[in-house]
């Protein structure tokens, strides 16, 4: 755990102090959505699709609603129906309310399995249970689409009779509407930098090769919960896992059509979200149904539904061309990227085009993306989502370049290294960055400078990119006479973002980061603020936090110099407190942070202190990664024998927790790379549905994991912080593919590299 | 239908009646009948330890334990661990190495870390992950996890 | 879950009364790791759960160096790596006990329930055909004993009648020439169903082997004993080509389908790559070598 010379002489920021939510979560005490309970309370559950593709013809529910205890029973009919307009649903991305309650209680038509077609309410979750039994729905069953490039085909079943394919030259613009076919083609984007053909014929060397992955699920260990209460008078409360209150209090009043100010959505826990609790399934029914039977409705789901239902990330087809010179120096690629949305519009494929050639100038590049439906759950985002799919495909290809000019693959990747300054081929041009002494720090570190012994063993490195935009952020502190502050704040802590907030506040103050006490509280109790994602909550949480501490320091001076009767601009906030004039006496007036406050009440009243940030600037973030494996040539197993990430965190504000967002990247990108996909039936169940065989790392799947932070600070930010959560998601597959064609020059283009399919490769075909 | 019936048992120390269902699993009468949500449900089959509890001393995910198995029984949850004197060595090093991220996890890692000292008191770092590998953590990639385990073994 | 109720027979006789009494919808419930989701699953009609743990004789290990080895059906994993007699004398049995599921699913899991889940994939119950497991069953029509390697009839079922539970499982006592090994294939390190399992036993004459037994898992409908292992290696000196003889013998025998967890060449190559890591490590143990099971046991 090497940390770089400190950016800034900081006195809480960098620290590590004990996290201030911490004792409820080792105690069992810290509330989780699936955690509520209220007097009266009724159980919710979830009637799913057995098709991945039918029409509905019918549903009865009459049965279900005659069995006793049970309070309410409805159906996408029972909710108001929504238009086709578009709605924002976070990180820049939209959907229409017309999909979105679809997806919630599907309509015309079940489009994966385990689609929801209707929910009960009973007295007992048992009952409940019991009355799905009794729903009669009859479907027409309808040829199901499961593959991507099948779904492609002009010929195949489409879902969606009025979908046209829209062209876009911007990931998250709007496009021209192309076509006039129903397709499964929802978009088609491209960039254009320089020209690729020209610089294919420059090249020395070109490589070309195709890839693909499966859908990988987030995977986080909480299944999602959605529980209402329609009060009377009209106003819903919800509690809900969620990463972003605000999004599920907009989406849910939205579908319901009311107004967002009648819906409150209380602060609970979340137990990981990865991307995959943004979206909305639960709450609206829990609210619907409340508003049915008068009282608190609790949902929670079960496993096998989040693994058949709840986003996961797209699987993809993937064709990367890469061309570079003798002396290693790139001259053009060419991306061409198909990635599966699900059952609506909205893969992850313009991020990863912007992501795909990230980290490296590339003077001629031609991107080109695909956004694709079929018969599969509607993704989400998950964890720098869409780039460790087409950052995968370019390091594995990168790495093959390096390996046929007879290149260090660190010194490869190091020659051609984007800079500041340098233009990512979506046209977007580098401020500062740190992508070249994230290189540096892994090409000397001791991993790769260590000698690698034993058969079958390789290694592999990698590095991977994101952007990390800021976004919207409130906070409001409120000076305590104790010399404390509470400070209030809209993001979920999914990972210790109370601490690293409160830090920045502290460190703003000059206090102390136990003197500061952080809280997640509703949506009516604090400005909006947009989820907790994309790697922005420290950086644009701490920012809001760094402005609304200036708000108290600037009224502090006023009051030091009302209390002192001095000019206001004779005082001035540094070092944790207020510092004036010498007095009449040449005593040098000062009072710290704790005096003032013991006096404020007296003085004039309380202090509080509020900020709303907005940034739309973007702190990016480069990690590299080192990875040892040694592959069982008989079985086809790969095992990590050592694991080193760096990373570029900007500024790292509790370094434990870089370390731990690092780590946890790591472990979910080692599952991408080596057992986590979908199995699908031809019928398109989804036979791996529990966590049995959807098969996430344990504990003994994974070796400690090394951390260096590098600290390029970002100039964009107050405390310089970039944010750390997505990145490290990205270099893990390619660095362990690559390992794998160092240990047994055996090149793996397919996620996962599981066992099954290293065999298949390794054993000769026996007729 | 619903069919109930009074079972007792010890829950973290103190003797108990509840009425629980005849198909409630010991997770569901912890969490839905008694009030102790400590207990997590994250995947309802044994796959994920997020429901782990101590039964009689011996860890077992609450999940696959019928709530009528338990008259009788001696249940420690998470709930139980902290004593008088406060916070056990486990979640002190858990707060310490900053072994948890969204904190979902946590409660099953503490008992099943909990059942591991007390019939390892010096596990290897090994020994450790083999234990622990009934418990999925998604967030940290166990390495704090592991870190904290092994402190909390030494204090 | 489906509607059901568990009850909690303390003897045998009213645990079979129970079980007839309930029919199809009647089923002892062990450990639970594996009727428990069925019934939560509401794949089968389970109505009535027969709780077995509190018969004496269903989780009472018994050691005796002259006859061997009596274990209760019920007997948690746990109870049988914590147990000296059973680590000394049947290490492979605690290479199962130590590998199925997680350290809490060992907690409750036995051996009993694996071999009445009658899984092909069981992972208990190629170490009990090799160690000459005997299920000794109980029922209407009194007691009996079926070789294990006799009890599975397909995936799923057994030989099992109405009301009829397995009590026991004896093993007759190790041969101080003896060594067996059972080692599984998964894709992650733990917490996986085998894509192929097998356990070897063998005795040693010295580098000839005298006797020896050769079972492979999720290969078949159910857990076989291989035959034609055994033929290949009895007899014989113990060495790389005899080994690899039963290896490929192993690899005939299987019989595997396609599924999600493994592809039927990756099985097939498996059975064979297990039975030659089995028989190496089983011969290894007949010469007294201590080859350690899993997570330090």
């Amino acid at each position: 755990m090497v940390a770089t010379e400190k950016p800034g002489n900081y006195q809480v920021v960098g620290t590590r102090p004990i996290r201030h939510d911490g004792t409820d979560k080792v105690t069992g005490r810290a509330g989780y959505g699936a955690d509520y309970q209220a007097a009266g309370m009724l159980f919710g559950r979830v009637l799913r699709s057995p098709h991945a593709h039918a029409r509905i013809k019918s549903i009865d529910t009459s049965k279900a609603e005659a069995l006793e205890g049970v309070r309410g029973v409805i159906t996408n009919a029972d909710f108001p129906q929504p238009d086709d307009s578009q709605v924002e649903i976070g990180e820049g991305a939209t959907t229409s309310a017309r999909w979105m309650l679809d997806n919630v209680l599907a309509g015309e038509k079940v489009l994966y399995t385990g689609h929801a077609v209707a929910a009960v309410a009973a007295t007992d979750p048992h009952i409940a249970e019991d009355a799905l039994d009794l729903i009669e729905v009859e479907y027409e069953v309808l040829e199901p689409v499961m593959d991507v490039r099948e779904a492609m085909d002009e010929n195949a079943p489409v879902l969606h009779d009025f979908l046209r394919t829209e062209q876009i030259a911007s990931a998250f613009g709007p496009g021209d509407m192309v076509g006039q076919k129903p397709t499964n083609v929802a978009k088609y984007l491209e960039f254009k930098a320089g020209d690729a053909d020209a610089g294919f014929e420059e090249a020395d060397v070109v490589v070309e090769r195709e890839f693909t992955t499966t859908m990988a699920h987030q995977g986080y260990i909480e299944p999602h919960n959605g529980s209402a209460f329609y009060n009377r008078d009209g106003h819903i409360t919800i509690w809900s896992s969620t990463q972003g209150a605000f999004g599920v209090r907009d989406m849910t009043a939205g579908l319901l059509q009311v107004p967002v100010s009648q819906v409150t959505c209380e602060p609970v826990e979340i137990g990981g979200g990865f991307g995959g609790k943004i979206g909305i399934y639960l709450e609206p029914l829990a609210a619907l149904l409340s508003k049915q039977t008068g009282k608190p409705v609790k949902f929670t789901m079960t496993r096998q539904a989040v693994l058949e239902a709840t986003g996961p990330t797209s699987g993809t087809y993937m064709r990367v061309k890469v061309g570079a010179k003798n002396d290693g120096t790139l001259t053009a690629a060419h991306v061409y990227l198909v990635f599966e949305a699900g059952a609506y519009p909205g893969s992850p494929m313009g991020a990863g085009a912007m992501c795909a050639l990230a980290p490296y100038q590339v003077p001629n590049a031609h991107v080109e993306g695909y956004d694709v439906v079929l018969n599969k759950p509607k993704v989400a985002a998950y964890r720098a989502p869409g780039a460790p799919a087409s950052e995968y495909a370019v390091e594995s290809v990168m790495d093959e370049v390096a390996q046929q000019l007879e290149l260090d693959p660190m010194d490869f990747r190091l020659k051609n290294a984007a800079v500041e300054g340098s233009r990512r081929p979506d046209g977007a041009v580098y401020g500062v960055i740190g992508n070249e002494e994230v290189m540096e720090v892994v090409k000397s570190s001791d991993h790769y400078r260590s000698e690698l012994q034993g058969e079958n063993r390789g290694r592999g490195v990698a590095m991977g990119f994101w952007f990390n935009v800021g976004m919207e952020s409130s906070a409001y502190a409120s000076v305590q006479a104790d010399g404390t502050v509470s400070l209030s704040l809209g993001s979920a802590d999914i990972g210790g973002t109370r601490a690293s907030i409160a830090m920045q506040l502290a460190e703003t103050l000059g206090i102390s980061a136990e003197d500061v006490k952080p809280q997640v509280v509703d949506t009516d109790s604090v400005g909006y603020t947009m989820v907790t994602g994309g790697s922005r909550t420290t950086f644009a949480g701490g920012w809001a936090a760094y402005e609304s501490a200036m708000d108290i320091r600037r009224q502090m001076e006023e009051r030091a110099a009302a209390i002192w009767d001095v000019d206001r601009d004779q005082v001035s906030y540094s070092d944790g407190g207020v510092n004036g004039p010498a007095d009449d006496d040449g005593n040098a007036r000062s009072m710290t942070f704790k005096e003032l406050a013991g006096q404020l009440a007296g003085s004039g009243g309380m202090i509080q202190g509020r900020a709303d940030v907005n940034s739309m600037e973007a702190g990016p973030a480069f990690a590299g990664h080192i990875v040892d494996v040694e592959v069982d040539p008989e079985t086809g197993k790969v095992d990590i024998l050592r694991y080193t990430a760096v990373q570029d965190a900007g500024t790292a504000i509790h370094p434990s927790y870089v370390e731990g967002q690092i780590q946890g990247g790591v472990a979910q990108g080692v599952g991408m790379a080596l057992t986590e996909e979908y199995f699908y039936a031809p019928d398109g169940r989804l036979l791996n549905s529990s966590l049995l065989d959807y098969r996430m790392p344990t504990a003994l799947d994974l070796p400690m994991i090394e951390t260096h932070i590098v600290e390029v600070p970002n100039p964009g930010h107050p405390y310089g912080v970039r944010g750390v959560g997505e990145v490290p998601i990205v270099p893990p597959a390619p660095a362990i593919a690559n390992a794998i064609a160092d240990a047994i020059g055996l090149r793996m283009r397919d996620l996962p590299m599981s066992p099954r399919a290293m065999l298949e490769e390794l054993l000769p075909d026996e007729g | 239908m619903t069919d109930r019936m009074i079972v007792s048992a010890t829950i973290n120390g103190e003797p108990l009646e509840f009425l629980a269902d005849q198909r409630d699993s010991l997770l569901e009468a912890l969490r839905e009948r008694i009030g102790l949500t400590g207990t997590k449900e994250g995947c309802n089959d044994g796959n994920c330890g997020a429901c782990s509890v101590l039964m009689d001393g011996r860890l077992v995910n609450s999940c696959l334990v019928m709530a009528a198995e338990v008259e009788g029984a001696d249940v420690t949850t998470v709930e139980g661990l902290a004593t008088e004197d406060g916070l056990i060595p486990l979640q002190q090093a858990f707060l310490e190495e900053a072994a948890l991220q969204c904190g979902i996890c946590t409660p099953g890692f503490l008992v099943a870390s909990k059942a591991l000292l007390d019939a390892n008191p010096n596990p290897t770092e090994y020994e450790a992950r083999y234990w622990l590998a009934g418990n999925l953590c998604r967030c940290t990639g166990y390495d704090k996890i592991i870190r904290a385990v092994l402190k909390a073994a030494e204090a | 879950m489906q509607a059901l109720k568990v009850v909690r027979p303390t003897t045998i006789a009213e645990a079979i009364e129970q079980l007839n009494e309930g029919g199809d919808g009647a089923r002892p419930l062990a450990g639970g790791t594996d009727v428990i989701v069925i019934a939560r699953a509401r794949v089968r009609d389970i109505d009535v759960l027969v709780d077995v743990k509190q018969i004496p004789e269903l989780t009472a290990i018994e050691w005796d160096p002259d006859s061997g080895l009596t274990i209760g059906a019920a007997t948690p994993c746990y109870e049988l790596y914590g147990n000296a007699d059973v680590v000394q004398n049947y290490p492979a049995i605690i290479d199962s006990a130590t590998l199925i599921g997680g350290t809490g699913i060992q907690g409750r899991a036995s051996f009993g329930g694996n071999l009445c889940n009658s899984s092909p994939s069981g992972d208990t119950i190629p170490t009990q055909i090799v160690l000459e497991g005997v299920a000794n069953i109980a029922g209407p029509n009194g007691e009996r004993s079926v070789p294990v390697e006799d009890f599975c009839t397909g995936p799923g079922r057994n030989v099992l009648g109405q009301g009829e539970f397995v009590v026991s499982i004896s093993f007759p006592a190790p041969d101080a020439s003896g060594g067996a090994r059972f080692l599984r294939f998964i894709p992650r390190n733990e917490m996986d169903i085998a894509v192929c399992n097998a356990a070897s036993a063998v005795k040693l004459d010295g580098d000839t082997v005298r006797w020896a037994r050769v079972s492979i898992g999720a290969v078949a409908p159910t857990p076989l004993l291989v035959q034609g292992a055994a033929d290949a290696l009895v007899g014989k000196p113990l060495t790389d080509e005899t080994i690899e003889a039963a290896a490929e013998a192993s690899k005939d025998a299987a019989t595997p389908i396609d599924d999600m967890r493994g592809s039927i060449k990756q099985r097939k190559h498996l059975s064979a790559v297990l039975t030659r890591r089995t028989l190496q490590q089983a011969a290894r143990r007949a010469r007294g070598e201590d080859i350690p099971s899993v997570g330090g046991h």
